[in-house]
């Protein structure tokens, strides 16, 4: 018997929603994906080149190794150089570059680092290595930092000593109402993000829907999921209609996922938070409460994110609001590629460079 | 025996010969390897050789469906059929970590020898290097294989024409996924195992059919995105792979979509990619499908001369996306 998600990856379903789409006549539409994941599988399964041209996808800021900020990779590689650390990081983030330089190159030059599947290895890593400071580079969205407040939880019940997270994690309500009142950005619709909502719930959505008139349906990652989302979209905006559509039911519940927020709610509070080409966005990013900052290596090592210029040419920061595609940038597929990228949106699988380059170039 | 292997089982003296007698021999024993020289002599069949090598180094050494040692042999004798040869003798060189158990080295040289007598190759030469502890990790082996090229096949990477079809003889990506399931012990039940196999009876049972083949390939590390875009570019041919006919392992597909990898970048240990005229489609398949090794063999798609030294797969959406080559390892993703 088919998965479920085997079963909205059925070929004849999806082939004709692409005709239905194809078949568009109405006027242009621009629609984004807020999330990174949702970036790939468009890319992925081809779903671009469905699309008439009067139906425009841009990618949205929902990468999170993408919209980390460099200043941040600039103080995870500092710590890495000090001997009695032990960095843990979310496997992509060990690419990306920071002034000619990543935590590839200093892992390559003795550090100490280590790829985690899960924050919560980092404090098995702790208990082994007693000796050495373990620090968990702690980024991500509402889908990923309650495992980060649990493994804090985890510290503080084990008493652990030698165990920290540099954070920088982030929440996308803020960043998203900057985006819908961007007129630059003409947004009609938004293809929202399946997991992040699966802990966040709809509200927000409903709020973005009723004070920028701009719709949007919540979409899970297979095929059928995304080109439905694209149909609905188009239908609601030709009938402008301003509502918000959870067509992820099968996961996403219409308040989200309380105990997640709970936990998270428990270590984190918000903060100000400095996003890669979008800058500082008050209360878009999440700190360690007073109570846990025995665990914020910021705080432990004495150390801050100091602001450094993106790399000469790289136009990540349009591309991350959707104002420009990755062929607009010189360096795109020149100087940077997945190879050796200069700017992070070429790092991430999730990274919209990464996706043009991989699946379309 | 002691129970774990010193350095001075590498330094050539006695312990060294003690070894040799009570691990190696015992279960590589063949008359070349008796003659006790510094080099093997042997006669061969034909006078064109193929002639490769390659080293193993994989974590964990004992994995589902296989080990370091059954590897090295396969991984030589299926790059020795992917050139349209018979494989006849391996040479084996082993670097060990001191402190390894010699019982788990004695496992490894029985699945070696053992995979070898199946595969009908003989080890004739060997090495063996002890090194300090954290200087490599458990055991590395390299093999290197002479084997002696099938009268009347000519296959090679550069071979491929339009109208070609590629055959993938069976599911993709098997040995890549269980090997990081189990290295990374990721907390996830699943009866994946590695498909570490020797193909050659397989091929020359195919081979005994038709000639009319024009590539062999392996699809090992960097998987069967990056075997094709090496046989595109080296025939400067475009691919077409159609989504829908490849055949992925639910498993495959379920722990690949958690840490975000794909498939079709995943190592395979056991498998053959054939391409040859359409005419030859049939025959081949039903060939193949008589072999436990190739039971669940299919057409993953055709050559074409558009897109010229390009790997592109029509999806399920009938939208199409590249398929490039990896570049660098495929890293877990965070969401």
């Amino acid at each position: 018997m088919d998965s479920i998600e085997e079963l909205f990856r059925n070929s004849d379903i999806s082939k004709k929603m692409g005709e239905i789409l194809r078949s568009y006549k109405g006027k242009q539409v621009t629609l984004m994906e807020v999330c990174g994941t949702h970036t790939m599988a468009i890319h992925k399964y081809g779903i671009k080149n469905l699309l008439p041209s009067s139906v425009k996808l841009v990618s949205g800021p929902g990468c999170p190794i993408c919209v980390t900020p460099g200043s941040f990779v600039r103080t995870a590689i500092t710590l890495s150089r000090d001997e009695d650390v032990i960095i843990t990081t979310f496997g992509d983030m060990i690419r990306v570059p920071c002034d000619g330089e990543s935590l590839l190159d200093e892992k390559s030059k003795g550090s100490d680092i280590r790829i985690v599947y899960s924050p919560l290895e980092s404090i098995k890593i702790a208990q082994q290595e007693k000796n050495k400071r373990v620090v968990f580079l702690s980024i991500g969205f509402e889908t990923t930092t309650p495992v980060c407040a649990l493994t804090v939880l985890k510290a503080d019940e084990l008493r652990l000593k030698n165990f920290s997270m540099l954070t920088a994690n982030k929440t996308i309500p803020d960043v998203m109402e900057i985006l819908s009142a961007d007129e630059n950005l003409g947004i009609d619709g938004f293809i929202y993000p399946g997991h992040v909502s699966a802990i966040t719930g709809n509200s927000l959505y409903r709020k973005i829907a009723q004070n920028c008139r701009i719709p949007g349906v919540v979409a899970g990652f297979e095929p059928m999921d995304i080109l439905h989302a694209i149909i609905t979209l188009i239908r609601m905006i030709n009938k402008n209609e301003a509502d918000v559509i959870n067509e992820y039911s099968r996961i996403v519940k219409e308040d989200g996922n309380q105990i997640a927020r709970n936990i998270v709610n428990e270590v984190f509070e918000e903060s100000d938070s400095v996003w890669r080409g979008l800058g500082n966005i008050p209360n878009s990013g999440m700190k360690l409460r007073q109570k846990y900052t025995k665990y914020d290596a910021h705080e432990i090592f004495d150390v801050k994110d100091v602001d450094i210029d993106e790399p000469a040419g790289c136009l990540c920061g349009d591309v991350l609001k959707g104002i420009k595609i990755p062929p607009d940038c010189l360096l795109f597929g020149r100087t940077c590629t997945p190879g050796s990228p200069v700017g992070a949106c070429m790092v991430s699988s999730e990274g919209t460079c990464s996706a043009y380059y991989k699946y379309g170039q | 025996m002691d129970k774990t292997i010193r350095i001075a089982h590498g330094s050539g003296g006695k312990l060294t010969h003690e070894l040799i007698e009570s691990v190696f021999k015992k279960h590589f024993s063949n008359n070349f390897l008796m003659q006790g020289n510094d080099s093997a002599i042997f006669n061969v069949p034909n006078k064109k050789l193929a002639f490769t090598t390659d080293s193993f180094v994989i974590t964990p050494i004992f994995f589902k469906g296989g080990d370091i040692g059954r590897l090295s042999v396969c991984g030589t004798v299926n790059d020795l059929v992917s050139a349209g040869a018979k494989p006849l003798f391996l040479s084996c060189g082993f670097i060990i970590e001191e402190g390894l158990l010699t019982s788990d080295l004695e496992k490894i040289a029985e699945s070696l020898g053992r995979t070898a007598t199946a595969c009908g190759v003989k080890i004739v030469t060997g090495d063996t290097k002890v090194v300090q502890k954290g200087a490599c990790d458990k055991l590395f082996i390299n093999t290197s294989g002479i084997g002696s090229i099938i009268e009347g096949v000519e296959v090679s990477g550069s071979n491929a024409r339009a109208g070609d079809v590629v055959i993938i003889s069976g599911d993709i990506g098997d040995h890549g996924c269980s090997i990081m399931v189990e290295r990374e012990k990721l907390n996830i039940k699943t009866e994946l195992e590695s498909d570490c196999a020797p193909l050659n009876s397989m091929i020359e049972g195919l081979l005994g059919i038709t000639k009319n083949i024009h590539v062999l390939r392996d699809p090992t590390r960097g998987g069967v995105a990056t075997t094709l875009n090496e046989i595109a570019f080296q025939s400067k041919v475009g691919i077409k792979i159609i989504e829908e006919n490849l055949h992925i392992k639910s498993q495959v597909k379920g722990i690949c979509s958690i840490l975000g990898m794909d498939p079709l970048y995943m190592a395979n240990e056991g498998k053959m990619i054939i391409i040859a005229p359409k005419t030859e489609e049939s025959l081949i398949l039903s060939k193949l499908k008589e072999y436990r090794e190739g039971i669940d063999s299919f057409t993953a798609g055709y050559i074409t001369e558009e897109h010229p030294k390009r790997v592109v797969m029509n999806t399920i959406t009938g939208g199409s996306r590249i398929i490039d080559m990896l570049t660098g390892d495929q890293l877990p993703r965070i969401c």
